[in-house]
């Protein structure tokens, strides 16, 4: 077996340094008759090119690589440069464990340290933090710090929020003494409805989460929202499913949101059926005590020169246990390195360009999707690279179908989060796609 | 500053009485037993506590400790000068780096807390577990 | 003089590009409102391709790995990570998108129902989710079927006893999930028997969170009587499969009456630690817990595969989408790999490992809890003339990875000691010779111990200036 490197004659060596006959006298300790349960049904071992042919035959099962994909709500297909798969790939970004030993591991510190500072330049916020798991999960944490921080226990969740996102954040308070409350949106605009919000606000309410592009697809006005929330002293996050946005709008911070949480899975992370992703937060200095998560930084060593090292620690489990901000330990260290390598590659320019092809091959379909007569482009204007389209004859899971057998996977049918919405389809646009993917859509869906 | 004057509890803090009011920090043993002090999280004026509960918050690199109301009362001033020098806890833990200070409402609840020998004593039993 | 690399930031000079990326074809017809838009993100940086290659190169040289060398990191399992599994996640034809429809994902959705048929059969118990995310995700989520198991039942109760010798994630998960804590002292022998555990056994305790083997490397051998305690009081057996490395194809924690645990992928089954993840932590149930289970579930279905996202009495969804699948992929193929034949030979060779370097540093190191040791072994710095921090530090200098410090909290100055499988017999020889002189060093020179580490890219970096005041991001013009 190519992963044990010892020999018989080393084991034999070793049980008489120990003083054993047989290695089963290292595990007396456990119960009589519980030992070498039978794995009989397991199949037997496979050598690397027996592994291979069999991953070979999973991706021959997954057809889905022929079909040109339109699919986003939370997970995008974005170009990532090889060098971003080549550095990130390294063994020495890859096998280490977390910096607990930082004069050993200056590397991943200091690559953390420049991802952090990049995601506070795009979210226009004082600290980010090394990585919670997911965009869900971190809008969950991030409930769990705007409660704790404020003293409050209510929370108004918008009502175009993903809806994976809500549930998760369920999932999170369910045995907490945190209220959750929806703010509805306001159908004409697709954004949250002020006076709903208005009415909802008090000042029992720890924070009001909205998601900026929402899960239509449009953008919020997240500086009327922070205005209206802080009149009553709530604390406003900004949900971001989708990264690449943060580079094409205003930043969430320079709006007079106190946190953005969520996504950042479109900075060089490949769609992976799911995962891993990369759950970011960034907020505003008042919070940074009471954040979860890891946090590098800056500091010198006995001769004073400049290190990196895991600091504001006392936050975390392994000293605060039951009292600690979070449970999170293992996060998504090596995700966080990746991106930020992405942004570092992509640089000033380019993460421009490809956010501003995203949000122009979007609007290129849009304006021409609009003038179908079988179709409608539900909110024409201020969204990012999502469009939400609403069928005027059956229903949007027949146009799915029906795009399908053109090779086509076109969005995302509502009615998969709302059985409500059986009419409606959500597509997503990116720079992987050009003006002849777009056309060859545009001609699939017809008049 | 006169230890012997203060008051001391058993989680290693000092209470001085001034007129109706105390002033609360904790001792050389606790700024020694903690480390060098990163931060301390302070309370905010007004806040009501019963004897016994956590106040404040003083951390160092690896270890977390609460301060704990020695009596109970009220909140009237915290050291706003550990927010940007914490270090004031370690350098002059009976002086400058006073914690906070808090009304009295029942002054019999400070009978319950120790003085320097009883305290002295209190620390030589620690030392000898 | 600073000798590290640069800030990618303090490298960056306008009007360089690192990305062959063109602009969109479409014509430049925007649909937003342009006080919406941003400002230029003016201090991103501007390198050529070649430039960044070399900054993270040179920021590679300044890391220690698994693939560099040893890494005894007790509790961690810092095994060998297999290349080829590394190469089967990259594979495109697995990057599908999450909501892609399930037909065109059958191969992703046979890994994950694989995945799950091996973990079922290696612990024993009936059903699993691959949801969470890591370890400690794991543990919220098994406390949170545990609550809503006991809810259902009448009364979620109040309390969760955890051994003063576990993780500080097992407090913190079960604080979340709506518990309140009881620390229980573990015994002499650093164990939890029916001893340990009857005082605290009211009809408040929810469950008991469990390391099995423990945190010191030792088997709880009164799992059993422990569980069947529990049990006759109405409460549940959390079991943290943190190091199940050592039980792997010897025992399975659900014949043992464990009722919920979880595991660790990137720890017992080869996936890298990314230093400090991504991870993920399956959670195990035994039957009367499957109806708990998050969503969504994968399921076979005749020749195929589907997936059920409504279930009424789940506690719902811990994470968007399927958990962490790459991950999973690369589980999988290392269980693939291993065979049925080969699981078990990776917990002999785990607990071999670690029994040779406790019978060859025995007579040089404290041992403070001498039961028999599993998979790892915890020495103490007791009588030693430097603390466990500068044999650690020391340890760099000589080109081996610390051991876990400082943990469990049950030993003074503890050194967590896990060799893991992968190692050779001369890599822990060679790790024992060098003990042994840094003991040597240790009473002739101890201040080369508290130098150290001298030969590492920095020295010991002042952690208390990083806490005191915090520098978390670069900013133009603020250099340290």
């Amino acid at each position: 077996m190519r992963y044990l490197p010892l020999t018989d004659a080393e084991r034999e060596e070793m049980k008489r340094v120990i003083g054993i006959a047989d290695v089963s006298d290292l595990f007396t300790c456990i119960p009589s008759g519980q030992c070498r349960p039978q794995l009989g049904t397991l199949p037997k071992a496979l050598s690397e090119p027996e592994l291979t042919a069999l991953f070979r035959e999973f991706g021959r099962r997954n057809s889905f690589p022929g079909y040109l994909s339109f699919l986003g709500a939370g997970a995008y297909s974005h170009f990532i440069p090889e060098v971003v798969s080549y550095l990130s790939a390294k063994g020495e970004f890859l096998t280490p464990y977390t910096p607990y030993q930082p004069e050993v591991s200056q590397g991943s510190l200091q690559a953390i340290f420049e991802y952090q500072t990049m995601m506070a330049m795009l979210t226009g916020l004082d600290v980010a933090n090394a990585s919670l798991y997911d965009g869900a999960t971190a809008a969950a944490e991030a409930v769990l710090l705007a409660t704790r921080r404020s003293g409050r226990g209510r929370v108004l969740l918008a009502g175009n929020l993903h809806p994976e996102y809500a549930a998760v954040i369920r999932t999170y308070v369910q045995n907490l003494p945190i209220e959750l409350v929806t703010v509805a949106a306001d159908k004409a605009s697709g954004r949250v409805d002020a006076a709903d919000l208005g009415a909802k606000l008090n000042d029992a309410t720890a924070a009001v989460l909205f998601q900026s592009p929402n899960f239509l697809g449009v953008v919020e006005d997240g500086r009327g929202i922070a205005a209206a929330a802080h009149e009553r002293k709530v604390f406003v996050v900004q949900v971001v499913a989708e990264a690449m946005s943060l580079a094409y709008f205003a930043a969430p911070g320079d709006a007079g949101v106190d946190m953005a949480v969520g996504e950042a899975q479109s900075f060089g992370l490949t769609l992976g059926f799911g995962g891993p992703y990369l759950g970011f937060m960034a907020v505003r200095e008042e919070f940074m005590r009471q954040m979860p998560g890891r946090l590098v930084g800056q500091t010198r060593d006995l001769d004073g020169k400049r290190g990196y090292v895991l600091t504001l620690s006392t936050r975390e489990q392994h000293i605060k246990r039951e009292k600690a901000t979070s449970n999170i330990c293992t996060n998504q260290a090596w995700c966080a390195l990746r991106a930020g390598m992405y942004l570092a590659v992509m640089g000033r320019t380019g993460l421009a360009r490809a956010a501003r092809a995203c949000h122009l091959n979007a609007a290129y379909f849009a304006k021409l999707a609009a003038k179908k007569r079988s179709v409608r482009v539900v909110y024409e204007r201020n969204f990012f690279n999502e469009v939400l389209l609403e069928v005027r004859k059956g229903s949007a899971g027949d146009l799915v179908a029906d795009l399908r057998k053109k090779g086509i996977l076109a969005g995302v049918p509502m009615a998969w989060f709302d059985p409500g919405q059986k009419d409606r389809l959500l597509l997503a646009f990116s720079e992987v796609h050009d003006r002849a993917a777009i056309d060859r859509l545009l001609d699939a869906i017809g008049e | 500053m006169a230890k012997e004057n203060l008051l001391y509890s058993k989680d290693h803090e000092w209470v001085r009485r001034e007129g109706d009011t105390v002033v609360i920090g904790v001792t050389d043993y606790a700024q020694h037993e903690l480390g060098d002090v990163v931060f301390v999280d302070l309370p905010a004026a007004g806040k009501e506590l019963k004897k016994g509960d956590p106040v404040a918050n003083i951390e160092s690199v690896k270890a977390v400790s609460d301060v704990y109301a020695p009596v109970s009362g009220k909140v009237i001033e915290a050291n706003a000068k550990l927010n940007d020098s914490p270090e004031l806890v370690n350098q002059d833990p009976f002086g400058e780096g006073w914690i906070f200070k808090m009304s009295v409402e029942q002054a019999s609840e400070l009978d319950e807390l120790m003085d320097l020998k009883k305290y002295e004593e209190y620390l030589k039993g620690i030392a000898g577990e | 003089m600073n000798t590290l690399p640069k800030l990618i930031f303090e490298l960056s000079r306008e009007g360089k590009i690192g990305v062959g990326l063109n602009e969109a074809d479409v014509p430049e017809e925007p649909a937003v409102d342009p006080e919406l838009l941003r400002r230029e993100l003016a201090d991103f940086p501007q390198l050529s391709e070649v430039e960044i290659v070399r900054h993270y190169m040179a920021l590679a040289k300044l890391n220690y790995s698994v693939d560099a060398g040893f890494y005894p990191l007790g509790s961690c399992t810092m095994k060998y990570n297999p290349k080829i599994n590394e190469k089967l996640a990259a594979a495109e034809e697995l990057q599908a998108h999450p909501y892609a429809p399930h037909d065109l994902v059958q191969g992703n959705l046979e890994i994950l129902a694989r995945l799950e048929e091996w973990l079922r059969e290696l612990t024993g118990l009936a059903g699993f989710t691959l949801a969470p995310a890591a370890g400690a995700h794991g543990e919220f989520t098994g406390m949170l079927m545990v609550r809503k198991y006991l809810q259902e039942k009448g009364d979620p109760r109040r309390l969760v006893l955890i051994p003063d010798s576990a993780h500080g994630t097992n407090p913190a998960s079960a604080h979340f999930a709506g518990y309140d804590v009881k620390e229980i002292a573990s015994s002499a022998q650093g164990t939890i028997g029916l001893a340990e555990l009857r005082p605290h056994l009211t009809p408040e305790v929810a469950a008991l969170m469990m390391t099995n083997p423990n945190t010191l490397g030792i088997f709880e051998s009164d799992i059993m009587a422990v569980a069947d305690a529990l049990h006759a009081n109405g409460s549940l057996l959390y079991m943290d499969g943190a190091n199940l490395n050592a039980l792997l194809g010897v025992v399975r924690p659900g014949d043992l009456g464990v009722d919920v645990m979880h595991i660790n992928l990137h720890k017992t089954f080869s996936t890298p630690h990314g230093g400090g993840g991504p991870g993920s932590g399956p959670v195990g149930v035994a039957a009367h817990l499957l109806p708990y289970l998050p969503v969504p579930r994968v399921r076979r279905q005749g020749d195929g595969f589907d997936v059920v996202f409504d279930d009424p009495r789940s506690i719902g969804r811990v994470k968007n989408f399927y958990g962490q699948f790459l991950v999973i992929v690369r589980a999988l193929a290392y269980l693939m790999t291993l065979g049925r034949e080969n699981v078990g030979r990776v917990a002999e060779d785990a607990v071999l490992n670690a029994n040779y370097v406790r019978k060859r540093l025995e007579g040089l190191l404290d041992l403070p809890y001498k039961g028999p040791s599993l998979h790892e072994v915890v020495f103490s710095d007791s009588g030693l003339p430097v603390k466990t921090l500068d044999i650690a530090k020391r340890l760099l200098d000589y080109g081996i990875h610390p051991f876990t410090i400082y943990f469990p909290l049950i030993v003074h100055g503890a050194m967590m000691i896990e060799p893991t499988e992968s190692e050779s017999k001369e890599t822990l020889d060679d790790f024992i010779a060098v003990m042994g002189t840094i003991l040597r060093e240790a009473r002739e020179d101890p201040e080369l111990l508290r130098q150290a580490p001298t030969r590492t890219p920095v020295r010991r970096l002042d952690e208390t200036l990083a806490a005191r005041k915090p520098v978390l991001r670069w900013r133009k013009g603020e250099s340290l």
